[in-house]
């Protein structure tokens, strides 16, 4: 049970997939347009991530190594087109919002670099924390990106006005530019609060991408950055 | 002639106007992670290009000629259009490479870094399920994938060009890496506004 709460641990805060890892940042950018969108995408992705990591731990011993990559993909698209049918039915708006970036969760490569890097070396109870862990930590992420924002941009947060009526909203913030430049503000601080954390002279984890290594996350092209750093 | 116009419409509309990196997020990993130098930038976006332009067509022709046929189960199969589309551009990118390898050597060793990275690249998959979308046809199809590629070489290139003399200024210390890049990527984004008022 211990390995349970490591990985929720792991998932959130020490490797949290925004923040830390800096893994799928297509959907990270796109659909945080609203605090709402942020949680409707992190969710979905954790529901497939859990399902996924569940099924590629189960049939770990079976699939052959030198086909995995394909079969992994398989097992992530299926689950995909599963919850991409369930949003349309049971959540038209969201899935109305989402668009796109529903079947496209698919080369998420938080996915793929999770099921490489830990579901295919562990059994299945972990495998399903660290699902449940790392999307959580990926839902946090996006939660914190969207309300950012919405409140700048929109002068709201879940759709409800916080902001004193004589705020003009800076729209911009909820196109695309704004985007990036949250993110770019939001990784600067990190590395702020890493530079002062290492002058009190505390030990500073870089970690770069999971116990897997950059290989096992092909969905980024490999050339993550530790922690927000380039190399 | 209007057939023409419609499809410079929709070109000059997702090479620049809808870019694909800058305003659809599509393809962020390699516009952040390949854009170091200008060689590599153009080489990747290279790539791109020829493998979205392949991809289109492929997944353009299994789709109306397979999953939307009413011939087969009644053109049911729709639902199936992600799995298909993935495993199609990932099994494309592998034939292409081994293709370039024996036939065109000179090609493969500018490209042949790139194109594994390719598969997961989701402006690919991004590309074909927006032509499935829009209901294009498929040389339509066609033009609007290679335009969108376009618009990411553009973009890369740009973006490379920039980060090469950004190694030259002075970039407080928290901004130095990604974030500085980050910036960046935004301020293109607004440049690349001022394109929405050509159509």
């Amino acid at each position: 049970m211990n390995s349970c709460v490591e990985r929720l641990y792991n998932g959130i805060v020490k490797e949290n997939p925004t923040f830390v890892l800096m893994l799928g940042m297509c959907p990270t950018l796109a659909v945080t347009t609203s605090a709402i969108n942020g949680v409707g995408m992190g969710l979905s992705t954790t529901v497939v991530l859990v399902l996924s990591n569940m099924l590629i731990s189960m049939l770990r011993k079976i699939i052959p190594d030198s086909v995995r990559m394909p079969a992994f993909i398989v097992v992530v698209a299926s689950f995909v087109t599963m919850v991409q049918f369930l949003l349309e039915g049971f959540v038209p708006s969201l899935y109305a919002s989402l668009g796109l970036y529903i079947p496209l969760i698919v080369v998420n490569c938080i996915i793929l670099g999770r099921a490489e890097s830990y579901a295919s070396k562990n059994p299945v109870l972990p495998s399903i924390f660290d699902g449940i862990g790392m999307g959580l930590g990926f839902t946090i992420g996006l939660t914190c990106i969207g309300i950012v924002r919405e409140l700048i941009g929109a002068g709201a947060v879940f759709g409800m006005r916080v902001m004193p009526d004589a705020y003009e909203p800076v729209t911009i913030f909820i196109l695309a530019p704004g985007a990036f430049l949250v993110l770019s503000g939001l990784v600067a601080l990190q590395n702020k609060m890493k530079a002062i954390a290492k002058k009190k002279g505390k030990k500073t984890e870089m970690s770069g991408c999971g116990e897997g290594g950059c290989e096992a996350c092909q969905g980024c092209n490999s050339k993550i950055f530790p922690a927000g750093e380039e190399k | 002639m209007s057939e023409i116009q419609e499809l410079v419409i929709i070109a000059i509309g997702s090479a620049l106007v809808n870019n694909v990196v800058l305003s659809q997020f599509l393809g962020i990993c390699p516009f952040l992670g390949v854009s170091k130098k200008v060689e590599t930038a153009a080489g990747m976006g290279g790539a791109v290009v020829f493998v979205i332009g392949i991809a289109s067509a492929v997944t353009g022709v299994i789709y109306k000629f397979i999953l939307a046929n009413p011939a087969i189960l009644g053109g049911k199969l729709v639902y199936l259009q992600t799995i298909v589309f993935i495993l199609v551009i990932a099994c494309l990118v592998q034939f292409v490479e081994m293709f370039l390898r024996k036939a065109m050597p000179s090609l493969y060793q500018a490209l042949g870094v790139y194109l594994p990275l390719i598969t997961t690249n989701c402006a690919v998959l991004g590309v074909a399920l927006t032509n499935v979308q829009k209901e294009y046809g498929i040389f339509t199809g066609i033009v609007n994938g290679l335009a969108t590629a376009i618009g990411f070489l553009i973009a890369i290139v740009i973006m490379a060009g920039i980060r090469e003399k950004i190694e030259y200024c002075d970039v407080p210390e928290s901004f130095k890496g990604t974030p500085i890049v980050l910036v960046t990527a935004c301020l293109m984004s607004i440049a690349f506004f001022g394109f929405s008022g050509v159509i």
